[in-house]
């Protein structure tokens, strides 16, 4: 499974030596052992991960035990359960207010594609709005198919390229400053 | 540079630290997500100091358009959509569902189907009230009783499970019945299983009942008498919390309800003690009317024979033309409910839960209404918590059990 | 809830109900929306009524009658231990209709309901705001001419192609025939 993941990084400007591919490692093996998840529970997929996060299906022991209600905190969001159309902008917002490096898991099949409620109220997907890094369908998926989920997610974050330092250009602004001419793009 | 204030008094004569000085409530947010709120509502609050002086729930964070989906689809592509109404306790929305169908269509169900659904009502009846009060228990800062309440409730899902094919959204009945008897050696499993949740039950109760600071904080917290309780529309354990005995498998049984013996525990003081206490013995209640029906029930059919209603069986699907017909009849066009209008209502966790549906003939709804408990109830929030403290609106919050998908269907 | 009681509010108020009947079971009564309010009091305070208990009020489409929309208001008396059902209609010109919420308060969340998703009025209460959809959505959802899939989204979405569609009519197919509205037996009233 890691083999796919390191063919695709074997062109020349994103070769790495010796030691960045050490540090990547390293990198990856600390994060994907210590997610911290912002469960963002809104419907029925709510009580699978309650049953997750219990003692049954321990999710503790893959190191994602605490749960942490703020997106600075935290670098997992879990969207678990419906949402809708007055909700979307909620979820962006806590999105673009968690800090790299930052995954996000569509639990459930209603988070993931909109479910069987295609209709006025629902969001189709949060794919539409924010990028999704782990699906999982299931409505709502039993306990063992989140943890499998997760395990996928952490196979995927030991094999993403990490840095000590990012320099990857920042993420555009949220709030446009005044005086800025909108039409002729920024400078007046 | 200070504001020009006209209403600052200073009064000489008296204590200067009594100065009157003009305030302004502070507003705050309690975000849709939030790990104290029981799925996703927002709270206006405006407090002054820590006292709540106005409080606006602001809810449909979690509205799927139930009756919308539900006018466009068969009658028996309803079910999906009942079961995600009141997540935590599935098999009563769609039992309560299926009750109202054949009050309307004017079909009695065969005995063995009325016991299997009672039993399956009392054990979602069961997990609800565990996922309510293990909640609680950890809003307010105690962790091991949710755990407990979770391994209790997982015990059931096992067995829910083997019954329906689903832990949480089950689907299970059909319109004149169940959709399959009872597994082999399923009721002898029930039975163990019921021992260790009434342990587990136990454990909770002696971890938070006497427990100093649950009853500090619950205890005449979130009080509401029983006269304003019945304004509001409050049914269940809420209103039963008040002092005021109405439960609607005593006053009007349906299924087996008038065949077994059990007590319905009524409140006094209408606090958030009394409700989360109601929900613990009406757990014993259910684990006692579980167990009598395991006794009374006789074999017999799970479901009515009648091919306009019922999904006719695989053979003769197969072989003959009128299980050919009949099964192409019930899928492509939906079971032809007589036209008509019926209220049916049932006593699901939370409240009464009424379903009030509209039929025209055809084999899709004209109007599917489900009048869930929990709207009433979010909605009496804002009497029961005024003039109390910030914290006073965890436990009260907790004790209505408010389930989204039910309050925003 | 038995005939008797029908009657004795039919008596109290003749030129008030239109008609009254039993259905399934269910007594209803419908009544003049002008009248609903004095109904009300009196099916709450009357002894022997005592309708304390506010259950829901609902809104349905008869898109092919006039007036278009009925308003249920069911009622329970724990007292009795009988329900009732009231009915009003409610023109499409004009969809506003008497508050109830000055006699039972927990009518107030229902009547938001029948505003946010049928566009129903309700006079005496202030602005009517909406309970479940937000403030920006224009349209009323739950009515017979509302498309099923009519989404507005408050932000922009990513271009993701659909490969399956929800259950539901399709994007061209008309929604299913409404010409054939439920009439339910009468019962006739002693006045």
């Amino acid at each position: 499974m890691s083999q796919d993941f390191q063919a695709i990084t074997t062109r020349r400007e994103e070769a790495q030596g010796f030691f960045e591919r050490l540090v990547s490692r390293g990198l990856g093996w600390a994060r994907k052992y210590s997610l911290f998840t912002y469960p963002y529970a809104t419907a029925c997929c709510g009580m699978e991960y309650m049953s997750v996060s219990s003692a049954r299906y321990d999710i503790a022991r893959f190191g994602a035990e605490f749960p942490r209600f703020s997106p600075r905190q935290a670098d997992l969001l879990m969207v678990i359960g419906t949402i809708n159309q007055k909700q979307a902008p909620i979820l962006k917002r806590v999105y673009e207010q968690m800090a790299e490096p930052k995954w996000v898991v569509a639990f459930g099949v209603c988070a993931s594609s909109g479910g069987f409620y295609d209709n006025y109220a629902v969001l189709q997907g949060i794919d539409r709005i924010i990028p999704v890094d782990v699906y999982i369908p299931g409505c709502p998926p039993r306990p063992e198919q989140v943890l499998d989920a997760l395990i996928l997610l952490q196979e995927k974050i030991g094999a993403q390229s990490h840095k000590l330092i990012d320099h990857r250009p920042p993420e555009p602004e949220l709030v446009r400053p005044a005086g800025r001419d909108l039409v002729s793009g920024g400078v007046k | 540079m200070p504001e020009k204030h006209d209403s600052t008094e200073s009064r000489v004569t008296e204590n200067a630290l009594e100065a009157r000085l003009p305030t302004k409530t502070m507003s705050i947010n309690m975000g849709p997500s939030h790990p104290a709120s029981h799925g996703t509502v927002r709270f206006n609050i405006e407090l002054d100091g820590e006292t709540i002086v106005k409080l606006d729930p602001e809810i449909g964070f979690l509205h799927r358009g139930f009756e919308k989906s539900c006018e466009n689809v068969t009658w028996q592509q309803c079910l999906p959509y009942t079961d995600r109404l009141n997540y935590v306790s599935a098999l009563c929305n769609n039992f309560g569902f299926l009750t109202a169908i054949e009050k309307l269509a004017g079909i009695e169900i065969p005995e063995r189907a009325k016991y299997i659904r009672t039993i399956g009502a009392e054990m979602h009846r069961l997990c609800d009230h565990l996922t309510c009060t293990a909640a609680m228990g950890m809003e307010l800062g105690g962790f091991a009783p949710f755990l407990y309440g979770m391994e209790a409730r997982e015990l059931l899902w096992d067995r829910i499970a083997e019954l329906t094919g689903a832990r949480v959204t089950t689907s299970y009945g059909r319109i004149g019945g169940v959709e399959k008897d009872l597994p082999e050696g399923w009721v002898q499993k029930v039975k163990d299983t019921l021992v260790k949740v009434e342990e587990f039950r136990q454990e909770i109760d002696q971890l938070l009942t006497l427990n100093r600071l649950f009853i500090d904080r619950t205890r005449d917290t979130g009080v509401i008498s029983a006269e304003d309780a019945v304004d509001f529309g409050f049914t269940g354990p809420m209103l039963r919390a008040s002092g005021v005995p109405y439960d609607v498998r005593k006053a009007h049984p349906y299924w087996v309800y008038d065949r077994v013996e059990f007590k319905v525990p009524i409140g006094t003081r209408g606090d958030n003690f009394d409700r989360y206490y109601i929900r613990m013995q009406e757990m014993v209640e259910s684990i006692s009317i579980i167990n009598q029906c395991f006794e009374q029930m006789e074999p017999g059919p799970h479901i009515i024979e009648d091919w306009r209603y019922v999904m006719p069986p695989k053979p003769q699907v197969y072989s003959t033309i009128e299980g050919v017909i009949g099964h192409f009849k019930l899928v492509m066009e939906g079971v032809k409910i007589p036209k008509g209008e019926v209220y049916s209502y049932t006593e699901s966790p939370n409240g009464e839960l009424g379903w009030y549906l509209v039929s025209d003939g055809s084999g899709r709804p004209y109007k599917v209404h489900c009048r869930a408990p929990g709207i009433q109830l979010v909605s009496g929030l804002e009497h029961m918590v005024k003039g109390s403290m910030l914290p006073d609106l965890i436990p009260t919050f907790d004790a209505i059990n408010m389930i989204g998908g039910e309050v925003e269907q | 809830m038995s005939v008797e009681q029908l009657q004795r509010i039919a008596e109290r108020f003749p030129d008030a109900v239109v008609e009254g009947y039993t259905l399934h079971g269910d007594e209803t009564l419908v009544i003049k929306r002008e009248n609903l309010v004095e109904v009300a009091q009196f099916c709450k305070n009357e002894p022997g009524l005592e309708f304390k208990l506010p259950l829901s009020v609902t809104c349905v489409d008869y898109i092919d009658e006039k007036p278009r929309f009925e308003l249920v208001y069911t009622l329970y008396s724990i007292t009795t231990g009988h329900h009732l059902r009231l009915k009003v209609r409610v023109p499409e010109e004009d969809p506003v209709a008497p508050s109830t919420i000055g006699v039972w308060r927990g009518m107030d969340w229902w009547e938001r309901y029948c505003w946010d998703m049928y566009g129903i009025r309700f006079s005496g209460r202030g602005p009517m705001r909406r309970l479940w959809m937000y403030e920006e959505f224009e349209g009323f959802p739950l009515r017979k001419d509302y498309p099923l899939r009519g989404r507005q989204p408050l932000i922009p979405e990513a271009d993701v192609r659909d490969i399956y569609r929800g259950p539901g009519p399709g994007p061209g197919s008309p929604p299913a025939s409404r010409s054939n509205p439920p009439r339910p037996s009468q019962l006739p009233i002693v006045k």
